[in-house]
């Protein structure tokens, strides 16, 4: 939809043309810049009256096609609640013999590793950017590379140099001192480089070093079918599988034109609480790990053992893989297999609110929680943190109601009531999802209750449109995920990118932890429960 | 405190007997695919992974399946393909060889009988070398080595130690160092980003040492394949002694694979002190 005074206000602090149209979507805005350099101040209208943050960002090489560029799309979407259902697109044609673009990241901070990646995997570098250093491809890669650009095989190995140490900032002076924690870790996590710069035990600076399980699963799916490639998306990420399979599903379904039947939308919105629940009741426990509180931790991990063992009954995997497929869903969810659901989701309310109460009963778990690992609210708003972090700081955010997907789409969507906290400590991130773990009980069955019988699949083109976009936003059990997808003249895969919730939220990490002292860097880092997967793809 | 041992009471005892007792899995899950001979069998192209392959030779069309590429989304059992292929129960999977995780049959000859997965866990569990079994046999500490999971193989290995599965009860636990541990468990297809870390971390470990890849990536590269961030399987960095299907496997398969590396699946079927 074109709205006239977004435009006129683009318009007119703009030097070049500025050209708009409708899309991706149908309530969408594309606003195409014909002069790069007019991008801050563009971007400054945004972010400024028209209170929009940073989505996504995505960069394409269009070098063999008619129009021989690389192109930078900046998606922008609203904050404000009573905003529509809108992404503002920016649009930027990017000269493949001199690939630069103004850096927004002093201005945007979330724009910042959005703007290192598309210099690692494109070469288009953001003039400006106050960090030289790689962000995705780590030490050795050769230089000149770039493995997303078109002409680069990704289908063989790169070999590993000898690495130099990695480039970090070093703080001097009388007993600071660094420790260096990973990739490889202690537990059973995954990996990821922490160096942490401190006096005594407080925390100075933590520069966190991730994109370790960069495995190319972006440049994998390109020249795939989209229906192929949905297992692909399936399987960025474990602990998301449902979220991120069902938000590349909802941008295959835009590009193919085609409406899910209203079941499947309802099955699908089922196993996303499902997803949600499994992984806020376990994280509720791995909490108390970085307390030291064993007893929370069994129970947190008994309560989720429970809910992948439902997960395994309903969908055949712990993960709610193969539920979900392009066109609705696999799988039914009815007559005996209701009983064990709303039995499960009982005896696990139940177990929840047994475990909270021995939780908030314990001073050395709470003191251990409260005020630790503080993320500021407007902090929180300048990374464009997503889904618990950022509504345990008081961002009032959640694609469900803000990009209304699966049942949420429909004419007379469930009524869902978005858990904000103000304190921005790990004591919130506690709270927040203890209240979405009973907020999902109670929508899973609203949920139920609205199923009528129906058709779960519809059936999509082979071969599908080519040369459309689809963009998605799904509330995943971290956070909005963004999805944005294009097909190629032959309807193949040309591009995808996944923004996982966990991408905006890692910098908060760093951040919330130089509030802590160094102990308690683990259970910051519980608190925020990110995913290291769905982040380096 | 009082509440807390009351609660725990209440709970009573929730881990398994496996492997002592058998584990079926639910009626939906997808296991070990079942290749019906006859001309109705998939094409290759089917398999997101790569794991059906054919090949023609004077006994007709050969169609294989390779159990550690597989990731168990059922594609090739759905329609049309229902009737030549069908998802299994069958869970217990790990094998010693990448050749032991292949199935094969002859497509256009329906006289063959249908054709499971291959290996024979008892043969195979002979094959655990002597010196492996009699120094770690009866009490095996594991360093997990993420090498570029997506971290549901990574899940289920931290789901063993909780109180349903509770490995421990078998002299099995994960420990912090690769210098306290008889071995590494291995998720994800080693990602270049890794590599390093992979192989210092296995060098740390002191001899003897197994090695067990867990899930498709880490058995074969599975959906990820080799690329430029992958090196396509813990094997091509690593010498592997466990390969474990699934995607991710459940938590019991991972515990069959485990007391397959250690020669110790005679503990199946055979509970404590009979």
């Amino acid at each position: 939809m074109i709205d006239p005074a977004l435009t006129d206000a683009l318009r007119a602090c703009a030097v070049g043309a500025v050209g708009a149209a409708v899309g991706p979507r149908p309530s969408d805005l594309t606003v195409r810049l014909g002069r790069p350099d007019d991008l801050p101040a563009v971007v400054a209208v945004l972010t400024g009256p028209h209170a929009m943050a940073l989505a996504t960002v995505v960069a394409t090489d269009e070098t063999a096609t008619p129009d021989g560029d690389l192109k930078v799309r900046y998606v922008f979407e609203p904050t404000s609640l009573d905003a529509p259902d809108r992404f503002v697109t920016l649009l930027v044609s990017v000269d493949a013999a001199r690939p630069e673009v103004p850096s927004l990241t002093a201005a945007v901070p979330a724009a910042n590793w959005h703007e290192r990646e598309m210099r690692d995997l494109f070469g288009i570098v953001p003039v400006g950017h106050p960090d030289p250093r790689p962000l995705v491809v780590h030490d050795g890669w050769p230089a000149g590379i770039f493995p997303l650009r078109k002409s680069f095989d990704g289908s063989r190995r790169v070999a590993v140099e000898p690495a130099a140490e990695f480039p970090h900032v070093v703080a001097e002076g009388e007993g600071v001192f660094e420790i260096p924690v990973g990739p490889i870790h202690a537990g059973i996590i995954e990996p990821g480089h922490f160096r942490f710069t401190s006096v005594g035990e407080t925390v100075l600076h933590l520069d966190a070093r991730l994109f370790y399980t960069h495995r190319g699963l972006e440049k994998r799916m390109e020249g795939l079918s989209p229906l192929d490639a949905f297992y692909v998306a399936e399987r960025i990420c474990g602990v998301c599988s449902l979220a991120h399979g069902l938000g590349y599903c909802e941008a295959l379904e835009q590009i193919a034109g085609v409406d899910v039947p209203p079941r499947a939308r309802l099955i699908r919105s089922i196993a996303l609480e499902l997803e949600r629940l499994y992984n806020h009741v376990g994280d509720v426990g791995n909490v108390c790990a970085g307390a030291a509180f064993h007893y929370g931790t069994a129970t947190g991990m008994r309560l989720k053992e429970r809910l992948q063992q439902l997960n395994e009954r309903l969908a055949g995997h712990r993960f709610l893989r193969g539920l979900v497929v392009p066109g609705g869903v696999r799988l039914d969810l009815a007559g005996e297999l209701l009983g064990v659901l709303a039995a499960t989701l009982d005896d696990t309310l139940g177990g929840l609110d047994s475990l909270m109460g021995r939780i908030e009963a314990n001073p050395s778990v709470v003191d251990r929680l409260d005020d630790t690992g503080v993320l500021p609210h407007q902090a929180a708003l300048d990374l464009a943190v997503a889904g618990v972090a950022a509504r345990a700081s008081g961002v009032d955010r959640d694609a469900r109601r803000d990009h209304p997907h699966a049942a949420f789409a429909g004419p007379e969507p469930p009524d869902l009531r978005v858990v904000t906290v103000p304190d921005g400590d790990a004591n919130a991130r506690v709270m927040v999802r203890a209240l979405e773990a009973r907020e999902s009980i109670r929508l899973v069955g609203e949920l139920v209750r609205r199923l009528e019988p129906g058709a779960l699949q519809v059936a999509l083109a082979d071969p599908l449109p080519g040369g459309r976009i689809g963009l998605s936003a799904i509330e995943s059990p971290r956070g909005e995920a963004i999805h944005w997808l294009r097909t190629d003249a032959r309807g193949r895969v040309e591009r995808y990118h996944l923004r996982s919730p966990s991408y905006h939220n890692w910098p908060a990490v760093a951040l919330a932890a130089e509030t802590a002292i160094v102990p308690d860097f683990p259970l910051v880092n519980k608190s925020f429960e990110l995913c290291y997967s769905c982040t380096d793809r | 405190m009082l509440r807390i041992l009351l609660n725990a009471l209440r709970t009573g005892v929730v881990t398994t007997r496996y492997p002592a007792t058998p584990s079926v899995p639910p009626d939906r899950f997808r296991g070990a695919p079942v290749l019906r001979p006859g001309t109705g069998l998939p094409p290759p192209a089917v398999c997101p992974t790569g794991a059906l392959s054919e090949r023609f030779d004077a006994a007709g069309r050969h169609v294989a399946l390779d159990l550690a590429r597989c990731v168990f989304c059922g594609r090739c059992a759905e329609d049309p393909w229902a009737g030549a292929v069908a998802m299994g129960r069958g869970f217990e999977l790990a094998a010693r060889t990448r050749a032991n995780l292949r199935i094969e049959v002859v497509a256009d000859d329906p006289a063959l009988a249908a054709a499971g997965p291959a290996p024979e866990p008892d043969v195979e569990a002979a094959g655990a070398s002597a010196e492996i079994r009699r120094v770690l046999g009866r009490s095996l500490h594991l360093r997990h080595l993420d090498a570029g999971s997506c971290n549901a193989c990574d899940w289920e290995l931290t789901a063993l130690l909780n109180p349903v599965y509770d490995v421990r009860r078998l002299g099995i636990d994960f420990v912090a160092s690769p210098r306290h541990a008889d071995g590494v468990v291995v998720t994800g297809p080693v990602t270049r980003n890794l590599e390093p870390a992979v192989r210092r971390t296995f060098e740390a470990v002191p001899d003897p040492r197994v090695v067990i890849a867990v899930g498709a990536c880490a058995a074969s590269g599975g959906i990820v394949g080799e690329g430029y961030a992958s090196a396509g399987g813990v094997d091509r960095v690593l010498p592997v002694d466990v390969y474990i299907p699934g995607c991710p496997p459940r938590p019991e398969a991972i515990i069959f694979g485990i007391l397959l590396a250690i020669g110790r699946l005679d503990a199946r079927r055979r509970p404590p002190g009979e």
